[in-house]
């Protein structure tokens, strides 16, 4: 009986708290920018986007099949929020020492192979995934630029269902930048989703 | 006692059946041809597919013993690099009361080609299951309120205690948690 009270607690204590990882932003959060070198040979800040709204800075990699499975839900999104002042930003935070097949030059391939309309950067030195607390691959975070700098406005998966996309029944990602760009509240800023753990 | 068994029988069936229906039902195209294919030997696969609800019962049970539930994947080189340690410890300890639970989370396409393999390259010990849900926002709360959803990750429990831990374990590791269950 006591467990079944505890659990109780818990599961209510899950609803009512908001999931903020261990280390890393939570919703609210200033995110950092930084200075990372595209595919292209580039350096890509996200201060080069004057006239940028947010961003959806996406944790993404070559190997991870999820990651694979929402490649082109993530050409989708850019191709439809770029237009608006919200383009992808895709961060590749594997230790290609680690991760052969996330190096540098595999990236350049497979952003080509697909047709990737966004920037696709190397976290070299694996300095900015922590600070953001991603802990997997893929794992969105939208900010939202305002005078007090990119503001953290979701966390976590780009929707409900990695296996078929005729079976999504939450756009989570895209209901976040919807709802911010009206000005309104965004009612889910968070969800979870398994993806591959950041090679370090 | 033969109830539960005869419904658990069901639901593995309902389980089974589900997973067959969703395939059939897939637009017949030429691609999609040799996935369905594949997709309807799955019923012959040597482990449960469950989905959450399905696989919850293993992850409460009230009995004496300790419980090491391993989430991981075939795609997911560090699971595989501390499978060993798992396989080890549940050798060892068996005697102690430990059992051990394996949860793929492989994505339907890998069952055949890669799951089945692996597990019976390697010999796998324990119960091996496969967790095909998904609806992950819904239940990976469910299974651990602390888990942001990267894998390994790895339950311990028993009737008295759970544990959660979304990270790697060393031997050494793992056998340090697993003392605080059995002890």
């Amino acid at each position: 009986m006591k467990r079944l009270i505890y659990l109780t607690v818990l599961a209510f204590s899950g609803l009512l708290t908001s999931f903020t990882p261990a280390d890393g932003y939570g919703i609210g959060d200033v995110a950092t920018d930084f200075s990372l070198k595209n595919i292209d040979g580039t350096m890509v800040s996200l201060s080069d986007y004057p006239d940028a709204n947010g961003f959806l800075v996406i944790f993404t990699c070559n190997m991870c099949p999820y990651a694979k499975a929402y490649e082109d839900r993530i050409i989708e999104l850019d191709k439809k929020y770029k237009e608006r002042g919200v383009p992808v930003i895709a961060i590749n935070p594997n230790n290609p020492a680690k991760q052969p097949g996330d190096g540098f030059e595999e990236m350049k391939a497979r952003a080509k192979k697909k047709g990737f309309t966004f920037p696709y950067l190397l976290d070299e030195g694996q300095k900015i995934f922590p600070e953001y607390g991603a802990t997997r691959t893929p794992h969105v975070y939208l900010l939202e630029k305002t005078d007090n700098g990119n503001i953290v406005r979701y966390i976590g998966a780009i929707d409900d269902n990695y296996q078929d996309v005729s079976q999504v029944e939450e756009k989570y990602a895209e209901n976040a930048v919807d709802a911010m760009l009206a000005g309104k509240e965004i009612k889910v800023t968070t969800t979870r989703a398994i993806g591959c753990s950041i090679k370090v | 006692m033969l109830f539960t068994r005869l419904s658990y029988l069901f639901l593995v069936f309902t389980l089974i059946s589900c997973v067959g229906n969703k395939k059939d039902g897939e637009a017949p195209t030429a691609s999609k041809t040799t996935e369905s294919m594949a997709m309807d030997k799955s019923v012959e696969l040597p482990y449960p597919v469950y989905d959450y609800e399905g696989l919850e019962p293993l992850l409460n049970k009230k009995d004496n013993k300790t419980y090491i539930v391993n989430f991981w994947a075939t795609w997911c080189k560090p699971c595989l690099e501390e499978m060993p340690y798992f396989q080890k410890t549940f050798e060892e300890q068996k005697a102690n009361d430990v059992e051990l639970i394996l949860v793929s989370l492989d994505m339907p396409s890998m069952w055949e080609k890669r799951l089945v393999p692996y597990v019976s390259e390697k010999n796998l010990k324990g119960e091996v299951v496969i967790l095909d849900d998904p609806k992950m926002n819904e239940w990976i709360p469910k299974i651990a309120e602390n888990w942001g959803g990267g894998i390994p990750a790895t339950l311990i429990y028993n009737k008295n205690d759970r544990v959660f831990y979304e990270r790697g374990f060393s031997y050494e590791e793992l056998n340090t948690e697993l003392k605080k269950f059995t002890h």
